[in-house]
């Protein structure tokens, strides 16, 4: 379905509207009013939603993301919620958040700051305001600032700070959407208070649509679909959705309404992506294209079970998801599944990375292909679920016992998460070795517009399966290896290669038990240098934007992307010399990595943690790189990035 | 055509126990019961019709997980305590192969008792032999979950002061879909069982009796040994009164829910006792129960052989409907067709 922007069909009668440079003429063609409003255009917004984990905030960003996705405008989004499903309500901990950033130009992040707040109630507001743009919008739900809401979020006695001036510096907007909600919806004498009030999110969305003119026919779409079979609760949906748009069109006060042109992305067909998704696309692509069946073996953590609840959807691609009972049983039921032949994966969150390590250890000695994703969270322990962390890198690095190297790669924007596990499927399978894959909160449920792939144009990925002994051959030797350093793939149901093979050290070559202490440092050897040798059959690293060589070097992986191409381009725009390289590749590294950081005075390593990428730097090229750190759960700003590098420069 | 629905070739027939031996050195103890269990197990395998490549045995870590590397077919000596997971992801994805796994009892009851629950409660047409000799051999000798209350061993010089799993019970609990008991040294009662864990489609729990003669020597003698076998062990078979004792003048009853032991004559026949029925699973969680110590007094004898058999829904196949179900519903899965999405927009 392509939408186009020019005719619209909106409650039942067509809607023309014509857009200029600076203005937007409506014509209501059954209502044969013609009414004259101002519009402005803006390059770019950024919008927060904010309000109680109950008030359906996720739910109304992502409809605004889809919308704005449709029309080929840029974006990036950033949700923010609590680790508890139903924290106490109206409260501080209770507050969820979607931000989301739109343009008609590239954009790369999810705003530092934003323009619009969306606050629900009192503590929506309290706990977003700092974020807000001096003379930003507050669209304020006046029914959640009641005396209880403002003492859930902790205003002193008698304070309001919807009436006492303290928000003079911005463009207050007063709603009471609770009110007009339940108004709305009196034609439903059926339906109960709390569930008029639960579609009080659609109300601020109809508005919000109304204010940045947009169309309401993918929300309703996905309505259908969605209560397609409790037509009341449907109805009722679509009636306050249409009631929040007529609201902004029919009162007089909002006089200006806003519009984002389409971004100049390059040309192609688009779809709006979160990471999560896009990862498990490009696993089912992997599975497709290797002609290998998909097995995933997993237990549910935040914020990595969304691949298993999309994975599960696709039983048609012959994937077999499997709810193990643990983490353990997740990677070592995946280990099976590889074992007989199939691409096996297993996903999961820090805690969980945790568990399978002794079992990581066992796919390293049985050198079998195997997919581990973490999907990072703030840790240690439980730690932060629902924040977002970068601090599972050395554990990726060094987490198990023994000399135990794995290839370690990493996704930095929510569709580069496709091609991270197409790549982590291909390393595995065709060097026969446990593969991680590194992506972390934020990129796992971000969204973005992603210029997607067509199957045709996926490099296929080739697997050789050892089906019979060779000319010569007298018996199977299991680990006998090519010239990547990987051992043949002999499946179980390979009538004439029966072998065995387990945890304990292996005998060159035969891979029977050994305990010789010259043949255990060769196979130490051996088995580091297959995972080196990855480096020949990996793209080189390139600088992604500014200087090639020069003052400083912003070397980033994983969800830092964003705001370092985003400080970087504007460094540049401003005559610096600064460069931006993005790691994919963490182990083994690109082979011109080494002689990339020689080409700048200083290197910098922007990281939500306390410097891990950093230490693996200085230990591998001796170079005397300079650590920024974050560790608040959330993402690195573009403006402290400025900041921090411009001390270099 | 599965692998598993080929007729047995003649191949297959003319193999013999010496083609699932392999070159490598069993390196148990001299007189450890796990050597009868090997040569049954080698017997057996012959005869059960599954092409040797098709046959994949899954250990653990400890002695008995050794295993594999004794049996000329595919197997993995994998982690300590999760055989029964990595047989798990094998058997989802490859359902025709016959997947065996071998463990002890601190590898499937203490570290991997998760695991082992599960798969019995999921029900993949697995065999788990459980190698029971009531003690951790491999780490020299500690107490494990199946060491009887007062048992010093290195880690108890003053006693164990844990109460032991039934493991039957505990695989009853767990609705295992066939759950029975042998001993290694029984080579033909071993056989047996093997053959009926082999035949019945769902997960099977076989716990087996073993005799780990240098840390535990002699824990299961008065099941095993001429002199006490005939009183202590009851025989299970399927549709036949529980009779036991050295002149088989001795029978289980039931006493409401209580079993009773009873001297046949004097009024009292074959006919008044407890008939075997597999499938009566209620009647299995009592049989499971008879677990007494045998020194204490009055004490029931154990039964071996199988306590209970069912048809349940194998987990791989239920998998596989759904895949199939989907496929159906949805058509293949077209990957062009995923990627797009049901929303998409054109950049000119
Ligand atoms: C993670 C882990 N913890 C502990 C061990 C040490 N360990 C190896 S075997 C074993 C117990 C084995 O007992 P059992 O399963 O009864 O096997 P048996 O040796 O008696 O046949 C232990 C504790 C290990 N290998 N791995
Ligand atoms: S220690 Fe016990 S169980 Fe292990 S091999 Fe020796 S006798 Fe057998
Ligand atoms: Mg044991």
């Amino acid at each position: 379905m392509i939408t186009r922007f020019n005719l619209q069909r909106f409650n039942g009668d067509f809607r023309l509207t014509k857009i200029t440079k600076t203005e937007l003429f409506t014509f209501n063609l059954a209502n044969k009013r013609i009414k004259m409003r101002k519009e402005a255009v803006l390059q770019d917004v950024v919008i927060k939603f904010a309000g109680d984990s109950g008030d359906g905030m996720q739910l109304t960003g992502q409809q605004f993301t889809n919308n704005t996705a449709l029309l080929g405008i840029d974006l990036a989004t950033f949700p923010d919620f609590p680790a508890e499903i139903r924290a106490p309500q109206g409260t501080l901990p209770g507050v969820s958040g979607f931000q989301i950033r739109f343009s008609s130009d590239r954009v790369f992040t999810p705003g530092d700051l934003c323009d619009v707040l969306v606050a629900m109630n009192a503590a929506a507001l309290k706990s977003n305001l700092k974020s807000l743009k001096p003379g930003g919008k507050i669209i304020a739900n006046t029914d959640g600032f009641d005396s209880k809401n403002l003492r859930l979020a902790n205003y002193p006695d008698g304070i309001n700070p919807l009436e006492d001036n303290s928000l003079g510096s911005y463009e207050l907007i007063k709603i009471d959407v609770t009110k007009l909600t339940r108004e709305s919806l009196k034609d439903f004498p059926e339906l109960g208070v709390k569930e008029r009030d639960r579609a009080k999110n659609m109300f601020v969305l109809g508005f919000i649509y109304w204010m940045y003119n947009r169309s309401l026919e993918n929300t309703i779409n996905f309505l259908k679909e969605k209560f397609g079979k409790k037509d009341m609760i449907l109805q009722s949906n679509i009636k306050v959705l249409q009631a929040g748009y007529n609201y902004g069109d029919t009162t007089e006060t909002f006089t200006t309404r806003y519009k984002v042109e389409k971004a100049k992305l390059p040309a192609g067909q688009y779809r709006s992506i979160m990471g999560n998704q896009a990862l498990a696309m490009g696993l089912i692509a992997a599975s497709e294209k290797s002609g290998l069946p998909l097995f995933l073996g997993t237990y549910p953590i935040t914020p990595a079970s969304d691949i298993l609840h999309d994975l599960s959807k696709y039983k048609n691609f012959g994937i077999r998801t499997f709810q193990a009972e643990d983490e353990i049983a997740g990677i070592t039921s995946a280990i099976g599944a590889a074992y007989g032949g199939s691409l096996g994966v297993t996903t999961t969150s820090g805690p969980g990375m945790a568990l399978k390590g002794e079992a990581m250890g066992l796919a390293v000695m049985l050198e079998i292909p195997l997919v581990i994703v973490n999907i990072q969270r703030g840790g240690p322990s439980t730690g932060l679920p629902t924040k977002t962390e970068q601090s599972d890198l050395l554990q990726a690095y060094y987490g198990r016992n023994g000399e135990c190297p794995m290839p370690v790669i990493a996704s930095s924007t929510p569709s580069d998460c496709f091609g991270v596990a197409y790549e982590a499927a291909r390393i595995a399978v065709q060097h026969m070795t446990p593969v991680i894959l590194l992506s972390d909160g934020y990129i796992a449920n971000g969204a973005e517009p992603w210029k997607f792939p067509k199957a045709d144009d996926l490099q296929p990925i080739e697997v050789k399966f050892k089906k019979e002994l060779a000319e010569g051959e007298e018996r199977y030797q299991p680990y006998a290896r090519d010239e990547k350093l990987a051992r043949p793939w002999a499946v179980p149901g390979t009538a004439g290669l029966e072998h065995r093979i387990g945890g304990l050290e292996k005998q060159n070559i035969t891979g029977n038990v050994s305990y010789d202490a010259e043949n255990h440092e060769l196979m130490v050897k051996l088995r580091q240098e297959k995972v080196d040798r990855i480096a020949d059959y990996i793209p080189e690293q390139k600088i992604d934007t500014g200087a090639e060589k020069g003052k400083v070097l912003v070397l980033g992986w994983g969800s830092t992307f964003g705001a370092i191409k985003s400080a970087v381009l504007e460094l540049t725009a401003q005559g610096y010399e600064v460069g931006h390289a993005h790691l994919r590749y963490l182990r083994p590294f690109p082979k011109n990595l080494g002689a990339i950081l020689k080409n700048f005075d200083q290197v910098i390593v922007p990281e939500i943690n306390n410097g891990q990428l950093v230490k693996i730097i200085r230990d591998e090229f001796l170079v005397d790189a300079k650590p920024y750190n974050k560790i608040q759960g959330v993402p690195i700003t573009k403006s402290e990035l400025i900041e921090f590098i411009k001390t270099f420069l | 055509m599965s692998v598993a629905e080929a007729p047995i070739n003649e191949a297959i027939k003319a193999l013999t126990a010496k083609d699932f031996a392999t070159d490598q050195e069993v390196r148990w103890c001299p007189g450890c019961g796990d050597y009868s269990i090997l040569a049954q197990v080698q017997k057996v395998m012959p005869t059960i019709g599954v092409p040797r490549e098709n046959i994949v045995i899954i250990s653990g870590i400890g002695c008995s997980s050794r295993f594999p590397y004794y049996m000329n077919t595919y197997g993995m000596h994998s982690i300590h305590g999760r055989a029964t997971a990595i047989a798990s992801g094998l058997k989802a994805s490859r359902p025709e192969l016959s997947v065996w796994v071998v463990t002890g009892d601190g590898d499937s009851l203490s570290i991997g008792g998760n695991h082992t629950i599960h798969l019995l409660r999921r029900n993949f047409d697995i065999n788990i032999l459980l190698f029971n000799n009531q003690i951790y051999g491999l780490t020299k000798g500690q107490y494990s979950p199946t060491s009887e209350v007062k048992k010093v061993t290195k880690s108890s010089p003053l006693g164990s002061i844990d109460h032991p799993f039934n493991p039957s019970a505990l695989a009853m609990g767990a609705d295992g879909s066939f759950v029975g008991r042998t001993m290694d040294r029984d080579p033909k009662h071993l056989q047996m069982m093997l053959t009926r864990a082999h035949q019945h489609r769902g997960a099977s729990f076989l716990e087996i009796y073993q005799n780990c003669n240098i840390f535990n020597d002699g824990a299961f003698e008065i099941f095993t040994e001429k002199a006490t076998k005939p009183e202590e062990v009851l025989f299970l078979e399927q549709g036949k009164p529980l009779i036991f004792g050295a002149q088989q003048n001795k029978g289980i009853k039931l006493d409401g829910f209580r079993p009773v032991v009873v001297e046949l004559g004097n009024g009292v026949s074959a006919d008044d006792l407890w008939v075997h029925d597999e499938k009566d699973f209620y009647k299995a969680q009592i049989l499971t129960r008879m677990f007494d110590d045998p020194r204490a007094d009055n004490h029931l004898p154990r039964p071996f052989g199988v306590f209970f058999e069912s048809d349940r829904l194998c987990y791989e196949d239920a998998m596989k409907m759904q895949i199939e179900e989907a496929v159906a519903a949805k058509g293949k899965g077209n990957l062009d067709k995923l990627l797009r999405g049901n929303e998409i927009w054109e950049i000119l």
